[in-house]
């Protein structure tokens, strides 16, 4: 899994060994300059009655200055190239995952949530940055630390080290059992957090609703009530965790004391050229193994953290498109007839149940085709399959006599525009919005597409017109617009199909008729395929098909149908109800 | 409905106005304080007195050694037999332990006390920004994307949990460290504290520069951040319509550049930050062996005899100045290194201070929002008929309801019986003052009547709805309800006698019982099953595997768009007042549940008065008044036959898909 993180250093490989490298050399500065000092020491007081040794003073007075301006320039340089190799990590990292996804075929993409996706391109390479920074920064610093000073101490003093192997069990132990009692409450408490902050967001969009039924005492009880738990609950971990301060305290301190305690009993007592720049030293030595680790605990609880959005990442890396390119494409689609022969559809291989079962249709170009059913009965699931959005489990989908997996992917798309039920206007201009559909559009194209698309009209009331600003989500145009907006982007491509997946049912019913007289008008060689919950939608198609349950269930015009077929004269009649029941009054 | 208000308002440039992005500043610092030292007396003096016995015993540590280190000295020179030194040695190290067991004490009870101040504090801040929000009017919802507000309950919040438990405590105890330190290397030496100072001086500067250079560039970082977060999240959500159209290619050109944005600032705004703690370490490193190299030096140069000027001496009454000893040097050796290192405590906290302000500003933003005035004072009350025939207020439920209107001039109370007669009389409106949306609209809809309006999307139908209830004030003209001008009433009681059924359907988090029960608390089940009988619901309900007891979770994901707007229904019918605003769905729902939703809604409407928002002719047909609206205004007013007759725009929209054949 880390190998296949690594693989988006790339070019910041040699920052992420640079800081390294920067952050060993200040390591090895740091742990030295105690140990200068005690040399030094020794050179001003040698010991009793010896004269104290000037030259060597100032050759490890020179030594101290040159570690420190070492370690200075060697701490600059390491944190900004750990910042340059955790910023262009998390960078290709998060490159290489969005272009996976640009990858995807639409099972790819059932399979993750775009919430899901978002939360690993934000939430989930932020985690892995920070745990990266810390780990090229610290991770092999911290130890190097520990060792060189556990050393070096030795090196002052043989005996009085020993302290340490007292102290950092005591505190590594402490600090662990404190992680994993707080560890999980804190797990469970963000749980209970992110309900919290789903209920706020929930309070947010029902706004209307609180308000519509004066609840907003009630709504304000029940979230003091859920804040004041938490609270009472984060207090609880919060308390067990506030152990760690003094623990360390005690620990450090408690060094402290030890050091001051044997050391000026050795001084005193023993002969060992030991003196207080010795005793400066050691407690110095003391702070940094304390330190790292303090740091390494730090770095393991981190890391611990952050390997579940590590796995996450990956888990789309590892996701491979299972729709691609044949061997030699056809590049031409030639008309928009399309076929469709004993096909079978199963969503996943495991899927006990086929989506479509046992479906023929032939559609000649040019022709109106309307679809209907009911939810479930896999509409959708059948033109999906047009357009190769996903592959036949058995049978065959032709279009223009070519079956669509011969075709080059992005030729046949081009050639068969959807406009997708869940469709979506991205930010940026109408005008660059529509040209999505043809990159070189002219002006005069997209304003006769959007003419076409019944869009036209309230395009030009905009003060600015075509170069309206669509804001995030097309959150700033009305439901029928957006669903225009986006037929005008599937037609400006001049496609040999056009697919309309419940594409006008934000439409009014007036636009509505308009926009199929405009069709049926100005793309007469354009196959038009719409899938319609009205009924009014599709009764003037040349053929309508009746779709239930995943099969065709009948084929035929509006009249044929209303003679026939009983789903659809079902679905006529409960939508045309009123009109009927008092017609027959009247 | 928020859409339709956006777009009624302005198709302009980047839809909603962007939230007060507030810069911050340290009057918000200030206030957040405030509230500490008002609320949390008590907890806050606990913790100031952990914070000093715990910074002051972290900091003295020095005296103790330069003494330990001077027993030392004193038999190194011969002044003092080991045995001598070493029971000095001894009892400094007793009071030694015993200052720091103040100190772990003081630390434990400051962690103690403090993660209950915490926690109480942004309990009592979140809470107060929940009731707050409760009091906002609609148009803040309309006008504010429900993003930002959500990151003022998650981000900023944190920002402030950052600030109140870690930043001011760090901040006050390094202070106090530093003012204590500063006053033992005053007492041992005032010689080399002034080197001391050139450090500091020091890494003033360079905290400056660089501190100043990260925080501009943090929030840039921030900045674009948000820039590459919108970017992934539109992307995401339309990764099915760049794939239709074969966008992949220029989408992720498109991502990159906004990627290597993020990538340059970030590695700049972290460069700096990264280097500071380093820099300043490492002048205390500097410092440190300049003091070694001073000290040592004037002593050896001197014989012993080096000059040293201190309030220690003073205070032994040998003057201000005596001899420079090595114990002196030593001991600060160790407390210009903590100097150094707690004014890189302080830079430490830079950032989070300023994140901390920024989103203090936007807390405070919220709390201090305009709340929805209410100068409404006729109420809605239970009543009865008294033995003369006349209303009167009772205390039980009767069934009956009454508008009570206290009338000022005479100090008389009128009581008026809740009916449903609603009238609009020349009603203009805007959502801007300058931009009136809805011209001269005039309705009346007696108790019992059934009101339709008809229109193209955006031609104000749902404005209309949006001011009966008050969810926007009308710029001019009257609303009447039961012949009382809707100003006058409550509006808590107004919106009581109005039952809502909206398009989109927001659902709780709960169970289906709870969600019918929002419509009226006191319900019992029997009430609430019954109200999904009339709605149609029970059906599904009943079958779902827990039945009524089913929980829901993210607006009902777990049931399809129809069984959400049939729990709404019921929901509205529990509450059973005795007028109706009811918008019709349009998303699609599959025909049989549109069939059982349409039923649903036409039980609720039997005898109350309804204004309905048709996007289907075929529910208008029965409607006592048919409103045609366009571009804000009534064009044609009538039932079907009347509009038929009139072969205006009813009866094109009536006919015209056939026409058009």
């Amino acid at each position: 899994m880390l190998r296949k993180l690594a693989k988006s250093l790339r070019e910041y490989k040699a920052a992420t060994i640079a800081t390294i490298l920067c952050m060993v050399v200040e390591a090895a500065m740091e742990v030295l300059i105690p140990f200068l000092i005690n040399q030094f020491g020794t050179c001003v007081q040698p010991g009793i009655d010896l004269p104290p040794n000037v030259n060597g003073m100032i050759l490890y007075g020179c030594l101290m200055i040159g570690a420190a301006a070492v370690a200075l320039v060697a701490g600059m340089f390491g944190g900004k190239f750990c910042a340059k190799a955790s910023a262009g990590f998390a960078k290709n990292l998060r490159r290489d995952i969005f272009e996976n996804v640009q990858t995807f075929s639409f099972s790819n993409i059932d399979r993750f949530s775009p919430s899901s996706l978002v939360t690993r391109l934000t939430t989930d390479i932020t985690n892995v940055q920070m745990s990266f920074m810390m780990l090229i920064r610290t991770a092999i610093r911290s130890p190097l630390m520990l060792i060189f000073s556990i050393i070096m101490s030795f090196s002052i003093n043989t005996t009085l080290p020993v302290i340490f192997f007292v102290t950092a069990p005591v505190l590594t132990f402490g600090l662990i059992i404190i992680a994993t009692k707080a560890m999980p409450i804190f797990k469970k408490l963000f749980k209970k957090y992110d309900a919290m902050n789903e209920s706020v967001q929930e309070n947010i969009s029902g706004m209307r609703v609180v308000k519509s039924y004066v609840r907003e005492d009630y709504e304000s009880q029940k979230f003091s009530n859920v804040s004041n738990e938490l609270c009472e609950d984060f207090t609880k971990a919060e308390k067990i965790l506030a152990f760690n301060s003094p623990i360390m305290q005690i620990c450090l301190h408690g060094a402290l004391l030890a050091i001051a305690f044997f050391g000026s009993r050795i001084i005193l007592f023993g002969n060992s050229g030991l003196n207080s720049f010795g005793l400066q030293a050691l407690t110095t030595y003391s702070l940094q193994i304390l330190m790292a680790l303090m740091m390494i605990s730090m770095i393991f609880v981190m890391i611990v953290m952050s390997l579940e959005s590590a796995r996450r990442i990956v888990e789309v890396l590892d996701e491979k498109s299972d729709l691609s390119n044949p061997e030699n494409p056809v590049t031409e689609v030639k008309n928009g007839d399309i076929s469709f022969e004993n096909v079978n559809f199963k969503y996943s291989e495991k899927a006990e149940k086929n989506a479509l079962e046992d479906v023929n249709l032939n559609i000649k170009s040019g022709q109106t085709v309307g679809i209907i059913g009911g939810t479930g009965s896999s509409k959708t699931t059948l033109v999906n399959l047009i357009s190769r959005l996903y592959d036949v489990t058995e049978g065959s989908v032709k279009v223009g006599d070519v079956d669509v997996r011969d075709y080059d992917m992005e030729v046949l798309r081009k050639s068969v525009a959807v406009v997708l039920q869940k469709n979506t206007l991205f930010s940026g201009t109408i005008k660059e919005n529509i040209r999505w559909g043809k990159e070189d559009a002219t002006d005069e194209e997209i304003v006769a597409a959007c003419k076409l698309a019944q869009a036209d009209e309230f395009i030009s009331q905009f003060p600015d017109g075509y170069d309206t600003m669509i804001a995030q989500g097309g959150a700033n145009v009305s439901g029928g617009q957006k669903q225009r907006l986006c037929i005008a982007r599937a037609i400006i491509g001049s496609p040999k199909v056009l697919i309309l997946d419940d594409s006008t049912s934000a439409v009014d019913m007036k636009t509505d008729a308009l926009l199929r007289a405009a069709f049926k008008k100005a793309i007469p060689e354009t196959t038009k395929i719409i899938i319609a919950q009205r009924v009014s939608s599709v009764m003037d198609a040349d053929m309508i098909v009746v779709m239930d349950n995943g099969r065709i269930n009948g084929v035929g015009t509006h009249e044929e149908l209303l003679k026939d077929n009983e789903i659809y004269k079902e679905v006529y009649y409960s939508q045309n109800k009123v009109t009927d029941a008092e017609g027959g009054e009247e | 409905m928020a859409k339709d208000l956006a777009n009624a308002k302005s198709p302009v440039k980047g839809g909603r106005p962007p939230m007060k992005r507030g810069k911050g500043d340290f009057k918000v610092i200030g206030r957040l304080l405030k509230i500490l030292f008002k609320n949390y007396k008590a907890l806050l003096i606990g913790v100031c007195i952990c914070l000093v016995f715990s910074a002051i015993s972290g900091s003295v540590a020095g005296v103790f050694l330069e003494n330990i280190y001077k027993q030392i000295d004193n038999y190194f020179t011969g002044a003092m037999t080991q045995h001598e030194a070493w029971a000095n040695v001894i009892t400094v190290l007793i009071v030694m332990l015993s200052v720091y067991a103040v100190g772990w004490v003081a630390n434990f009870f400051l962690g103690q006390l403090g993660a209950v101040l915490t926690q109480r504090y942004l309990r009592d801040l979140r809470n107060d920004m929940f009731d707050k929000m409760q009091r906002l009017p609609i148009r803040y919802f309309d006008r504010t994307a429900h993003g930002d507000i959500m990151s003022i309950y998650t981000n900023d919040v944190d920002a402030i949990r950052q600030l109140i438990s870690q930043s001011i405590p760090q901040l006050i105890m390094t202070m106090i460290t530093l003012v204590t330190l500063t006053c033992i290397m005053l007492y041992f030496s005032v010689m080399l504290w002034a080197v001391v100072v050139v450090g500091v001086i020091a890494i003033l500067f360079v905290t400056k520069k660089i501190g100043g250079k990260s925080a501009k560039y943090f929030m840039a970082q921030q900045k674009s951040v948000g820039k590459v977060e919108g970017f992934i999240e539109e992307a995401m959500n339309g990764q099915k319509v760049i794939k239709v159209f074969c966008h992949e290619e220029r989408t992720l050109k498109d991502f990159d550049k906004t990627n290597d944005e993020l990538c340059d600032v970030s590695e700049k705004a972290n460069g700096f930050s990264n280097m500071l703690m380093p820099i300043i370490h490492n002048i205390g490193n500097i410092m440190y062996v300049v003091i070694a190299f001073i000290g040592c030096g004037i002593y050896i140069l001197t014989e012993g005899k080096g000059i040293n000027i201190s309030f220690e001496s003073l205070f032994a009454g040998n003057g201000f100045v005596e001899t420079l000893t090595i114990p002196v040097v030593v001991a600060f050796l160790g407390m210009a290194r903590q100097f150094a290192n707690q004014m890189g405590q302080i830079s430490n906290q830079i950032n989070s201070v300023v994140m901390a302000m920024a989103g203090a500003s936007r807390v405070f933003g919220l709390l201090d929002e305009k709340p929805e005035d209410d100068n409404g004072y006729v109420t809605l009350v239970n009543a009865k008929y008294d033995e003369n025939g006349n209303l009167a207020e009772s205390k039980e439920r009767t069934g009956i309801w009454a508008w009570k209107h206290p009338h000022s001039a005479d100090g008389s109370v009128t009581y008026t019986l809740l009916q449903g007669d609603i009238v609009l009389d020349d009603v203009d409106f805007g959502y801007d003052e300058n931009k009136i949306v809805l011209h001269n609209i005039s309705l009346y809809a007696k108790p019992g009547q059934k009101v339709a309006f008809v229109g193209a999307t955006g031609a104000g139908k749902t404005t209309i709805t949006n001011l009966i209830n008050r969810f926007y004030d009308i710029a001019d003209g009257k609303i009447r309800y039961d012949g009382i001008n809707i100003n006058k009433i409550k509006k808590g009681d107004l919106r009581r006698s109005l039952g809502i059924v909206l398009q989109d359907v927001n659902l709780f988090t709960g169970t289906v019982m709870d969600n019918i029960r929002y419509g009226k608390l006191d319900a019992t089940d029997e009430e609430c099953i019954a109200a999904a009988k009339l709605a149609g619901a029970d059906d599904f309900i009943t079958r779902l595997p827990e039945g009524y007891d089913t929980e829901l979770t993210n607006n009902g994901a777990n049931l399809s768009q129809g069984q959400r707007q049939l729990i709404s229904i019921a929901r509205a019918a529990v509450a059973d007042p005795p007028v109706m605003i009811l918008d019709e769905a349009t998303s699609s729902i599959d025909t049989r549940t549109e069939a059982i939703v349409q039923r649903g809604m036409d039980k609720l409407m039997e005898g109350r008065t309804v204004f309905v928002i048709a996007h289907r002719l075929s529910t208008v047909r029965n409607a006592d008044v048919i409103t045609v609206l366009d571009h804000g205004r009534i064009i044609e007013k009538g039932n079907h036959e009347k509009l038929l007759a009139e072969k205006g725009t009813y009866y094109q929209l009536y006919t015209g898909a056939f026409e058009l054949e």
